[in-house]
C-alpha cells in the first residue's frame, strides 16, 4: 500500500524493524543457510586441515565430482540404514500414526470437563521429556533390572528384555514414541474436532446415524485435512526418524536393527572425521525428502485438498 | 479468543439427541482411558518412590519400589553434596536460562519487525525465514560450522545454534498481527518510536503467548542432549541429559560394560538405584514444576498456532 513513496522515505520509517529482524536473520544465516551451501563439501575431498580455517580449508580441498556418492552408494551400510529407516517410517505410519486420532475421538466424547482436562494433563506431559529421560524410563519398566522383569521373576516366569532384542526394536521405539508423543498429537486433533459443528451430528441423529455412522459420516470427514497435512508432513521426513531415540539405543540392540541415516552420518562421517562422504548422505537425504514432499503435496491437491502450501 | 474456545471444549453433558451410551461402550472407553492415564503415571511414580527409598526396601522389593516405605533423601543428599551430577546440574541451569532469554530477545523482536505487511522488505524476509521449514542443512555442514567458529567445548555450543526457531517466529508474529492495528497507529501520531510501542503495547499484550514460547524454548535447552555429545567433549561441561544418559550407560545391559562411563563425584560407591533415580526426578522436576502454571496457555497457544500458522 505505501509503495508509491521513495525507497529511501520507506528506509526512514522502517529501519528500526529492519534493525529488529537483523540478529535472528543473522542466525539464520549462519546455522541455515551458511550450512546449506557448505553442503556442496559433498563434491571435495574436504580436509579441514589444509589451511588455516574452515574456509580456508574449503579453497584448498580437492574436488572430486561424485566420487562421495559412489562410495556412498557402493556401501551396503549405508542401505541397510536407509532400509531400516523406512521400515521403521512404515511401522510407525501404520501403528503410530492413528493413535493420537483414535485418543483424541476418546477424549471429545469425555463429558466432564474437569475430568477430560485432568487426562489431557496427564497425557501432554511425557511430550516435556527428554529422549534420554524416556529411555531410561522404559529401561527402569521394561528393562533386565526393570519393575516388569521384577515381577516376572516374582511370579516365576521366564523373565525376557525388550530392551535389548533387535527383533523387537521397531516396536520398542514405536512403543517409546507412543508413549512420548501420542498425548501431545491430540491437540491438533482435538482443535479439529472442536471445529465440526454440533447440529451437524444431531440432525444425522435425528435421521437415524447411530454412534458409528455419525463417526463415519461426520467426525473422520471434518479430521480429513488435519490428516492429510500431517500424512504429508510426515512423508517428507520419512527418512528421518528422530535422532537421538536411536543414538542412545544403538549400542544396546547393535546396529544392524538401530542404524538409521542419521545414526549412519555420525558413525560413518563425523566420528571417523569423513565429511565429504557425511555431506553426500546429508545432501541425498535433504533431496529425496524435498521431492517427498512436492510429490505429497501433489497428491493432496489431486484428493481435493488444501495441503501445505496452496495450488500455485 | 478465551470465551469462543472455552465454549467449544466444555461440551454440556449429554444432549437430548444422543442415545444413551451402551455399558460395554462406556466401561471400554473408560478402561482404554484409564490405562493411558496410568502408562503415564505408573512409570513416574515408581521412580520418584523408588529414589526416595532406603537400601532395604529397595532390597526388600527387589529393584524398583512401587509401595513407598518412609522417606530416605540421602540419594539426594549424595548428588546435592557436589560431584558431577550437581555441576551438570548448575551448567543445565545455567544454559537453560541465558539461552531463553536469548531466545526470546531474538523472537520477539523479529516477529514484531515482520508484524507489519508493506514495510520495507517484508515479503522477502518471511520467505528467508519459511524457506527454513524446506531446506535443512544437514549434519555434517552443520558440525563444521560450530566447531569452525570455535564453539567445540564452550557453552555457546550449547546456545547460539538452536537459539532460533522459525516456528516460534510464526507463534509470536501471529499473535502480534492480531493486536488491533490502532492501538499502534495512535501511539505512533502520539510520537512513540517502534521500540516504545513494542516494549509498552504490545508486549504487556503478549504476555500469555511470550510465555507460551518461553517454555518451550527452555523445555528445548534443558532437554538438548545430542549438542552436547557433538560439541562438549569436557565433562565438566556437561549438562544434566547428557550425565543422565552416562549412567544408563553405566547401569544397564553387559552390552555397555565395555563403554561404561564413571561419574566422578559419586564412584566412590557404585551408583545405587536410589541414586539413578534421583538423577532421573532432578531431570524431570523443572517440567513438572512449570506445566502446571502455563499448561492452559500452552493448548491455547498451539491452537492458535496451528490454525493460523
Amino acid at each position: 500500500m505505501n509503495t508509491r513513496r521513495s525507497l529511501r522515505m520507506r528506509l526512514r520509517g522502517d529501519w528500526p524493524l529492519l534493525l529488529m529482524v537483523a540478529p535472528a536473520a543473522l542466525i539464520v544465516l549462519i546455522f541455515h543457510y551458511v550450512p546449506t551451501l557448505g553442503n556442496v563439501i559433498a563434491f571435495q575431498d574436504y580436509n579441514p586441515f589444509e589451511g588455516n580455517n574452515a574456509v580456508d580449508a574449503f579453497i584448498h580441498s580437492d574436488w572430486v565430482g561424485f566420487d562421495n556418492f559412489e562410495t556412498l552408494f557402493r556401501d551396503r551400510a549405508f542401505w541397510d540404514a536407509v532400509r531400516n529407516t523406512l521400515s521403521i517410517t512404515l511401522f510407525q505410519l501404520v501403528f503410530f500414526f492413528p493413535l493420537p486420532i483414535a485418543l483424541a475421538i476418546l477424549l471429545n466424547d469425555v463429558s466432564s470437563p474437569k475430568l477430560r482436562s485432568f487426562i489431557q494433563g496427564v497425557v501432554y506431559l511425557p511430550h516435556f521429556f527428554s529422549w534420554v529421560l524416556v529411555i531410561t524410563f522404559f529401561v527402569q519398566m521394561l528393562g533386565g533390572a526393570g519393575l516388569l522383569a521384577q515381577v516376572m521373576r516374582q511370579h516365576g516366569l521366564h523373565e525376557w528384555n525388550v530392551m535389548t532384542n533387535p527383533h523387537a526394536f521397531v516396536v520398542l521405539v514405536t512403543s517409546e514414541a507412543v508413549w512420548k508423543d501420542v498425548g501431545w498429537g491430540t491437540i491438533v486433533f482435538l482443535a479439529a474436532l472442536a471445529a465440526i459443528d454440533p447440529t451437524l451430528y444431531e440432525a444425522a441423529a435425528v435421521d437415524g446415524a447411530g454412534r458409528g455412522r455419525r463417526l463415519w459420516h461426520i467426525t473422520l470427514p471434518g479430521l480429513r485435512p488435519v490428516i492429510v497435512l500431517l500424512l504429508i508432513l510426515r512423508m517428507g521426513d520419512a527418512l528421518s526418524v528422530g535422532f537421538e531415540q536411536y543414538i542412545l539405543q544403538r549400542e544396546a540392540v547393535g546396529r544392524q536393527a538401530a542404524e538409521v541415516l542419521d545414526t549412519f552420518v555420525y558413525y560413518q562421517a563425523i566420528v571417523p572425521q569423513q565429511w565429504g562422504l557425511g555431506a553426500a548422505a546429508g545432501l541425498f537425504k535433504a533431496l529425496v525428502g524435498l521431492v517427498l514432499i512436492l510429490t505429497a503435496n501433489k497428491m493432496a491437491h489431486g484428493l481435493g485438498e488444501q495441503g501445505v502450501y496452496a495450488k500455485a | 479468543m478465551s470465551g469462543t474456545n472455552a465454549r467449544a471444549r466444555e461440551s454440556p453433558a449429554r444432549p437430548p439427541w444422543e442415545e444413551k451410551p451402551s455399558i460395554a461402550f462406556a466401561l471400554g472407553k473408560g478402561a482404554v482411558l484409564g490405562l493411558v492415564v496410568l502408562a503415564v503415571l505408573v512409570p513416574i511414580w515408581s521412580v520418584l518412590v523408588t529414589s526416595l527409598s532406603s537400601r532395604e526396601t529397595i532390597n526388600a522389593a527387589g529393584g524398583m519400589v512401587v509401595v513407598p516405605k518412609g522417606i530416605d533423601v540421602s540419594a539426594y543428599v549424595t548428588i546435592f553434596s557436589g560431584g558431577q551430577v550437581a555441576r551438570a546440574v548448575w551448567v543445565s541451569v545455567v544454559v537453560t536460562a541465558s539461552g531463553t532469554l536469548f531466545s526470546l530477545f531474538l523472537t520477539v523482536l523479529a516477529a514484531y519487525g515482520l508484524s507489519r505487511p508493506g514495510s520495507l522488505a517484508h515479503r522477502p524476509l518471511l520467505f528467508y525465514f519459511l524457506l527454513t521449514f524446506l531446506i535443512y542443512p544437514g549434519l555434517v555442514p552443520s558440525y563444521l560450522v560450530v566447531t569452525g567458529l570455535g564453539l567445540k567445548d564452550s557453552l555457546w555450543a550449547l546456545i547460539v545454534p538452536t537459539a532460533f526457531s522459525v516456528f516460534n517466529l510464526v507463534v509470536i508474529r501471529s499473535f502480534f498481527m492480531s493486536i488491533p492495528k490502532e492501538l499502534i497507529d495512535s501511539a505512533h501520531i502520539d510520537g512513540a518510536t517502534e521500540w516504545q510501542v513494542l516494549a509498552l503495547i504490545v508486549l504487556p499484550l503478549s504476555k500469555a503467548v511470550v510465555a507460551v514460547v518461553g517454555l518451550f524454548y527452555a523445555v528445548g535447552y534443558w532437554n538438548a542432549y545430542f549438542n552436547a555429545v557433538l560439541y562438549i567433549d569436557d565433562n565438566d561441561k556437561w549438562p544434566i541429559q547428557r550425565v543422565l544418559q552416562s549412567y544408563i550407560l553405566a547401569g544397564q545391559s553387559p552390552h555397555f560394560s565395555g563403554g561404561a562411563v564413571h561419574v566422578p563425584g559419586v564412584t566412590a560407591y557404585p551408583p545405587t538405584l536410589a541414586i539413578k533415580m534421583a538423577v532421573m526426578v532432578v531431570t524431570v522436576i523443572p517440567a513438572l514444576l512449570v506445566y502446571p502454571f502455563v499448561q492452559r496457555h500452552f493448548t491455547k497457544g498451539m491452537i492458535v498456532g496451528a490454525v493460523k500458522g
